[in-house]
């Protein structure tokens, strides 16, 4: 589909999980997508999932409560709290598992998240810039992902590749 | 309650009985011969292991041997991976929105 970077790496000696994945499109962008409710609501949720954010108060000491709502209307909720904000940099938070009274069920995960534009090479004609984002997530542990897996992604790999092919039929339609 | 998986195989002595028992099936005194460690410590880790149910016992006459449970450990890749295609399809899902608003903008 495209040759953009997408690495994964799980160190389950220090309970660590690193993802980084690069975006073509400009850091402002890539950056409001992951900060701003509206944008995050249209992708955080792996379809057919929803993320329904009820609070978003991006600054530090405030928090973003979310669900994932599940096609029967299950709801999953997660308080994700700031606790250190760089502009278009950097922003940490520390995510758990809640319910939907906003009780955590601690203890939870540190998140911390490095945006950093790529510029394009001034010889290439068509140039523009990527943005790279690093989620570095510490303290996971495998029964909290579990819940992830089973929250956001129960029927696993068909939902991706049925998701794969509706992408993939918009994009041959645009071209 | 239930225990943290990742935890059992965070400890340097709890990765290094699993190496050895995924050999061959060990007792706890000859698996103690290889560390500088009491007999009881290794009691300890091994029980860990065997509440994560990553390791088996199995009684031979007198003694108890400890050996591997290797689909437990393919169990845990296995989450793993799945954990990865939810991060792959979200940004996958993000690469559309961007493309979106990139159009939107023009």
């Amino acid at each position: 589909m495209n040759n953009l970077l997408f690495d994964f790496t799980v160190d389950k000696a220090t309970k660590t999980v690193s993802i980084t994945r690069e975006f073509d499109a400009e850091l402002s962008l890539v950056w409001d997508a992951f900060t701003k409710k509206e944008i995050l609501d249209q992708w955080w949720a792996p379809k057919p999932y929803a993320s329904k954010t009820k609070v978003m108060d991006f600054k530090v000491g405030g928090r973003r409560f979310y669900a994932m709502v599940s096609p029967e209307g299950q709801e999953r909720w997660v308080i994700q709290k700031y606790t250190s904000i760089s502009p278009k940099t950097n922003f940490k938070f520390l995510n758990a598992f809640a319910d939907e009274n906003e009780n955590p069920e601690l203890p939870g995960s540190e998140w911390d998240h490095t945006f950093s534009e790529q510029k394009a090479r001034p010889d290439d004609p068509i140039g523009r810039g990527t943005t790279k984002v690093s989620v570095v997530i510490y303290n996971e542990s495998l029964e909290r992902m579990e819940k992830q897996i089973e929250m956001g992604f129960k029927e696993g790999f068909t939902m991706t590749l049925n998701y794969l092919e509706e992408l993939l039929a918009t994009l041959s339609q645009q071209q | 309650m239930r225990r943290d998986i990742f935890q059992a195989i965070a400890d340097p002595t709890r990765r290094a009985i699993i190496t050895l028992i995924a050999l061959q099936a060990m007792t706890p005194n000859a698996i103690a011969e290889n560390f500088h460690t009491t007999r009881q410590s290794v009691s300890k880790h091994l029980r860990i292991l065997t509440e994560c149910e990553l390791v088996k016992q199995e009684q031979k006459g007198r003694e108890i041997y400890y050996s591997l449970e290797i689909e437990k450990m393919k169990e845990i890749d296995k989450w793993i991976e799945q954990f990865r295609k939810i991060w792959e399809t979200r940004f996958n899902q993000l690469d559309k929105v961007l493309s979106t608003i990139k159009k939107q903008k023009k």
